[in-house]
């Protein structure tokens, strides 16, 4: 007998969770609310309390903004897992014959376009309030965007499933996922600052934060099922 | 313990005996502390495709409308046509066309979705606990029936319940769990509430 489950392809159901999560979003607007809020707060408040010129702006803005995206993605991502948990919901995944590694994608895959609209969305404000340029190559920013929010995205919807289930998951997801995120944070925070100010190549922290990705997406999709089943 | 398949059997206990427990375990959501469990001579996470499990919670999205919610569990078994999920929302006494959200369901109806939601795929296996409750009397009485049904079509039924008189005629056995053991079993025929 064949199983019904088998006939579906993991870029399918993948491509189902994550409408499911785009249209759960769409309704409910949980994550990208607390993201642009924490995000636009931080921004705000800096601007305030320190006055950078353009040039300390360049050195400065770097650990800003990816502390400002790093925040606002673990609260985004303690969100888009409560909902699993809401009436049970993860059970009825779990009791499927579909293979765990898609909702994995499929959530990682939603949480970073979330954070890539977060960061679309708080780009202008970061250059108005901190009077932004890029003295480098400003198309290097793109890349280094697109990877360093895939890094984050990757840990944090791996550590997130780890600690939904804890008592105390606001808490216990920061503790997990920053002493991971070092290295990938540095990495981005180091080619962000040399693209704004021109000083260097980031081809060497871009090439560090390539290898991190595929390293830790490969890790958390094998450890997944087991996590996800963890009680 | 043994299962025979196509059997009706309504598990029965004291709070606190293990009953759902044991329906959590034979749908492979928590793993026994000791021996285990075999569902058609395969591990519980093999037969998934065959089970369907119906939960105290609904297991279902808020924000969803009814037809949505199946839609996306559908996928997950690999039924990419609407027609089995609007029958399964039939069958249940529900309208396949309702746009509402389930957020803004009833507790009853609710429940009736999370049923069509353990039926959509036809399993030869189901696992229900405690389909009854928050449903009115009416309700109760047609969702026996369509289970009575579903197990003349050959399902096997493990249920639940302490409503067991809607059941008396239906169910073939009844099992008794107390402090996780199973204590007695026999035919339902003569059993009261």
């Amino acid at each position: 007998m064949t199983t019904p489950g088998m006939s579906l392809s993991i870029a399918k159901l993948t491509a189902n969770n994550v409408r499911k999560d785009l249209r759960l979003e769409w309704r409910s607007r949980d994550v990208l609310n607390s993201m642009l809020f924490f995000a636009g707060l931080v921004v705000i408040i800096f601007s305030f309390t320190v006055e950078p010129t353009a040039e300390e702006s360049r050195r400065i803005a770097g650990g800003l903004i990816w502390i400002a995206f790093l925040f606002s993605t673990t609260m985004a991502l303690n969100q888009s897992w409560a909902r699993e948990l809401r009436n049970g919901v993860l059970d009825a995944y779990r009791v499927a014959p579909a293979p765990p590694e898609a909702m994995f994608l499929g959530k990682c895959l939603a949480n970073f376009l979330f954070v890539l609209m977060l960061e679309c969305l708080m780009a202008p404000l970061f250059v108005i309030f901190y009077n932004l340029s890029a003295v480098g190559p400003a198309w290097q920013l793109v890349i280094i965007f697109l990877l360093g929010t895939w890094a984050l995205v990757v840990n944090g919807t791996f550590f997130a499933v780890m600690s939904i289930r804890t008592r105390s998951r606001e808490l216990m997801l920061p503790l997990l996922l920053l002493p991971v995120s070092i290295p990938a944070v540095v990495s981005m925070v180091t080619a962000t600052t040399l693209v704004l100010s021109g000083e260097a190549s980031p081809a060497a922290q871009i090439k560090l934060l390539a290898v991190y990705c595929v390293v830790y997406t490969t890790a958390c999709l094998l450890l997944f099922e087991t996590v996800l089943n963890a009680e | 313990m043994e299962l025979q398949p196509g059997k009706f059997y309504v598990l029965r206990g004291e709070n606190g005996a293990g009953k759902s427990t044991l329906l959590r375990m034979i749908a492979g959501l928590s793993e026994p502390t000791e021996g285990s469990i075999t569902i058609f001579s395969l591990p519980s996470r093999d037969a998934r495709a065959r089970m369907g499990y119906m939960a105290h919670a609904p297991l279902l999205y808020d924000e969803l409308s009814g037809m949505e919610n199946l839609r996306f569990f559908a996928r997950l078994y690999g039924i990419p046509s609407d027609a089995p999920l609007q029958d399964a929302i039939r069958r249940v006494g529900l309208d396949p066309a309702l746009p509402r959200r389930v957020g803004q369901y009833s507790q009853g109806m609710r429940q009736r979705l999370s049923l069509a939601r353990a039926i959509f795929h036809s399993p030869e296996l189901l696992l229900l606990d405690e389909p009854f409750s928050n449903v009115d009397p009416e309700s109760a009485a047609e969702i026996a029936r369509l289970l009575g049904a579903m197990r003349s079509a050959g399902a096997t039924i493990l249920l639940v319940t302490h409503q067991v008189g809607l059941l008396a005629s239906m169910a073939d056995e009844f099992l008794l769990l107390s402090a996780g053991r199973l204590v007695d079993r026999g035919a339902m025929r003569g059993v009261h509430t």
